[in-house]
């Protein structure tokens, strides 16, 4: 724990309800609408993940994007501590306090235009963690607590001279800059190299324990999505076509669409199988 | 299966004249033989992409193919030295010979031209003597080869959808009969359902027109599925070499343990994957 | 930090940034020196229509004015409007583009409505309409129409580059930090249309030059001022092109056609900037050429087309 940061407060949660998301489709002179995300609910937890599993397209981004409150649901509400939550002003602001996110692409998330020092500095600053003096020593904390050490040589560098992995350890180093108590973490491994991918879910593991965060991890793979979660929901089209603990639903799959999702993911295990199956297929055909 | 090679690299080494020059792919032999499918394993940065484009010649500067051969084997029993290949024969060479699939290259089919002009055009291109009517009938076999209705063939691009256009795109490169298809993370901007659809059409093609394919990806568990054999590179070299099987039950290197150690498994125990961050 | 961000948003240096640079700079101090050391222009002491000679560097008018003297005159004012109204043009399209195609909404629709209506103005007529409208005109207030007026089609681009910005990863991330809008349009969105934003400042410039330059030469320039616009408006006047007087009228004409050539060059040096395609292609190959005397093979250079 270092100084920069505020008492993990409160033991509320984060609940989603009925979320609708309609966008307005142009195409030549029709407009018509198309729901990205329909009816979802679900009570987000201080320790605990939940897992959005689909594949693009579902909604399972737009879901993470109204919880951010960069987009505005159509219908439905978000409760914070049992309360809805606000849109502006220094209510808003309190609700940045508590929840944040991690982006997928880290090549994007970070301003190529600002060292990593000023990406930190930013919400400490904002949400009034640390000033003055005390802002570079948190920044520092701050990047040791993503093992980025040391951390006065990552504050200094910008982004391009970063790898993948280090500007995603960057970013949710920003995500926890405020105190945040819910982390919505949108792909946060999906454009990592393979070999990178663990430790920063690892890392992301750690950071949760010890904060005690609720995370909503968003992602198409059902694999991390099983072992990094509690809860599992699986999304299809706008809807939440199943959900339950996380290997129930991995093991022990029920709705068509998540059995379909499951035979699609490669398994090493299965090595040579998808040739045997088209060659038996062949050879039924000849 | 047999065992007879169909394009043969030798000691290649490939370079990037910046400043220090970055050497992409160190002394790398490969072999690949007729009718397989070679993984080629490895992360960004590792050379993967350089190595197969300096396969195919396509490297740009400031890429440069230091020294090694590399050599194509015909089926009419010629070798073809592809390093020294003017840049006339070259044409006919690529797409001829060996054709390519590149990464989201269902983004590069041309927006305001209809599916069959495009695949009019290669076939303009390589094959002039070909007759209008015998261009149509093939531009429709090829889609229907690829599992697209031929019907589609007035579509423009907009119109498919990703998997349907990366489909369109593998036609094109089917459209002269290759012997070897070099297909660059193919269906990596893809999503598992299509991805998979699109592995088994590969596959099954595979088996019907027996070119063989060297198919570059970071992503492990899906070539331990597809492919005979898997190079995995690192660093501009290959490290390892071996069968599908025993890559992933016999693992030498260290960096392909690790890869394997990398991705958690579906369905099985959780390895590696401790959620309590206890490794971290 | 400052240092290496700015170090990476300035052109490389190539002959067209350095040729640009030496045009532009050298008119720039002729402007601010040479005028200490020539004769009043506005004397007409001097004997009419000398050709150019040792007294006179550049002879003299009809009305015995020394035409290196104007010139120099000339330039500094030229390049006051030019500033002047660049300025106030950047600040205007940035306000009309930027904050429009950030804010969005409401706030877009207004902003760009009026940016198309000036956009559909014919500029040069209004400008001619509003010159002749006000009869005393001064430097400043000429500088500030032609800033006024010439903004639009800066503001168009500027804001098809937030549309796409706003959109940006970083910019969504500073949003859930907490950022306030006008912060993240300042501190996150300007620094990185800085190469765009300098490309239309000297587009702007060279425009109000050259506007200037054509409403001085109707006679709707600035009262009491001489710019180059003036100098060839005087020349028209005094038929400076019948008595076959080229001194007269060729040295404005050439400066103002060098001075937007030596911006041009610099604009197209930023460009370079700003699309890497444009700045990476011929080093590349330059590159190659230089290794190529050892190579064992030859690589590929023309960037054919593969997939036809």
């Amino acid at each position: 724990m270092s100084a920069s940061q505020v008492p993990v407060g409160g033991t509320g949660v984060l609940e989603v309800k009925n979320l609708v998301k309609d966008f307005t489709v142009r195409s030549g002179w029709k407009r018509s609408k198309l729901r990205a995300v329909n009816e979802v609910s679900f009570t987000l937890e201080p320790g605990k993940t939940i897992a959005l599993v689909g594949e693009s397209g579902s909604g399972k981004s737009t879901v993470a994007r109204m919880i951010a409150q960069l987009e505005t649901p159509t219908t439905g509400e978000i409760h914070l501590d049992g309360r809805a939550i606000a849109r502006h002003g220094d209510a808003l602001a309190r609700y940045r306090h508590a929840v944040q996110m991690v982006f997928q692409d880290p090549f994007a998330s970070l301003n190529p235009y600002h060292t990593v020092g000023h990406h930190l500095e930013r919400p400490l600053k904002i949400h009034g963690v640390a000033k003055g003096d005390d802002l570079e020593p948190a920044v520092h904390a701050l990047l040791e607590r993503v093992n980025l050490t040391p951390g006065e040589v990552f504050a200094a560098k910008r982004p391009h001279e970063m790898s993948g992995g280090q500007r995603q350890r960057v970013a949710i180093a920003r995500a926890l800059a405020p105190g945040a108590r819910f982390l919505v973490a949108d792909e946060p491994v999906s454009m990592l190299d393979v070999s990178i991918r663990l430790g920063v879910l690892n890392l992301l593991a750690r950071l949760q324990r010890e904060e005690n965060l609720g995370v909503l991890y968003i992602t198409h793979d059902l694999a991390t999505a099983r072992h990094f979660s509690d809860e599992i929901l699986v999304m299809y089209r706008g809807n939440v076509v199943e959900r339950g603990p996380s290997d129930e639903v991995i093991l022990n799959p029920q709705h068509d669409y998540t059995k379909t999702l499951l035979a699609a993911a490669p398994e090493p295990s299965r090595h040579g199988k998808l040739r045997d199956e088209v060659r038996a297929e062949l050879a039924g055909n000849a | 299966m047999t065992s007879e090679a169909v394009l043969t690299a030798r000691n290649v080494s490939i370079t990037y004249e910046v400043n220090p020059p970055v050497h992409a792919v160190k002394d790398v032999s490969l072999t690949l033989y007729r009718g397989e499918i070679l993984g080629l394993a490895g992360e960004s940065g590792c050379g993967k992409t350089t190595l197969a484009y300096g396969l195919n010649r396509l490297l740009k500067p400031p890429a440069v193919l230091r020294s090694g051969e590399v050599t194509f084997h015909d089926e009419s029993g010629t070798d073809i030295d592809v390093v020294a290949l003017s840049k006339e024969a070259l044409r006919t060479f690529r797409w001829d010979k060996v054709s390519m699939v590149f990464q989201g290259a269902m983004n590069s089919l041309n927006p305001v031209i209809s599916i069959r002009s495009q695949l009019h055009d290669v076939l303009i291109t390589h094959r002039p003597q070909m007759r209008a009517q015998e261009r149509d009938e093939r531009a429709a076999e090829l889609l229907t080869l690829v599992g697209v209705d031929p019907a589609r063939l007035d579509s423009f691009a907009h119109e498919l959808s990703g998997g349907m256009r990366q489909r369109v795109m593998i036609a094109m490169a089917l459209a002269l009969h290759p012997q070897v298809m070099i297909m660059d993370e193919p269906t990596t901007a893809l999503d598992v359902v299509v991805q998979r659809g699109i592995l088994r059409e590969i596959m099954r093609l595979r088996e019907q027109l027996g070119f063989a394919v060297i198919f570059i990806t970071h992503d492990l568990p899906l070539l331990l599925e597809i492919s005979d054999r898997i190079a995995v590179m690192l660093q501009g070299e290959i490290v390892e070499l071996d069968e599908a099987k025993n890559i992933y039950e016999r693992p030498q290197h260290p960096y392909t343990q690790k890869l394997l150690g990398s991705f958690p498994s579906l369905l099985g125990e959780r390895g590696d994957f401790i959620r309590t961050g206890a490794t971290s | 930090m400052a240092k290496g961000a700015l170090r990476q948003l300035l052109p490389s240096r190539s002959g067209k940034l350095t040729t640009g640079l030496v045009i532009v700079i050298g008119i720039t101090l002729f402007a601010i020196i040479a005028p200490f050391f020539t004769q009043n222009p506005r004397s007409s002491q001097n004997p009419a229509m000398l050709p150019p000679g040792a007294d006179h560097l550049l002879g003299t008018t009809s009305l015995g004015y020394d035409v290196f003297a104007q010139l120099a005159e000339g330039a500094r004012s030229s390049l006051l409007v030019g500033v002047t109204a660049g300025a106030i043009a950047i600040v205007l399209s940035i306000i009309f583009g930027i904050v429009a195609g950030y804010v969005g909404g409401w706030t877009d629709a207004g902003l760009r409505l009026v940016t198309n209506i000036m956009l559909v103005i014919p500029a040069i007529p209004l400008q001619i309409v509003v010159a002749s409208y006000l009869q005393k005109r001064s430097l400043v207030l000429v500088a500030v129409i032609l800033g006024v007026l010439g903004w639009a089609g800066g503001a168009v681009v500027l804001r098809s580059m937030a549309l796409s910005l706003r959109t940006r990863d970083y910019v969504s991330a500073a949003k859930v930090a907490g950022e306030k809008t006008w912060r993240i349009i300042l501190v996150e969105i300007m620094p990185n249309l800085l190469p765009l934003l300098a490309a239309q400042f000297l587009f702007a410039v060279i425009l109000a030059i050259l506007n200037e330059a054509g409403l001085s030469y109707l006679g709707l320039g600035p009262n009491n001022s001489i710019t180059w616009g003036t100098i060839l408006n005087d020349a028209q006047g005094g038929s400076a092109l019948t008595r076959g007087a080229w001194w007269w009228f060729v040295p404005p004409g050439v400066l103002i056609a060098l001075f937007g050539c030596g911006m041009s060059l610099i604009n197209f040096a930023i460009d370079e900037i700003i699309n890497p395609k444009l700045r990476s292609a011929p080093q590349a190959a330059k590159r190659v050429r230089k290794a190529g005397g050892d190579v064992v093979v030859n690589a590929e250079q023309e960037p054919e087309k593969v997939n036809a």
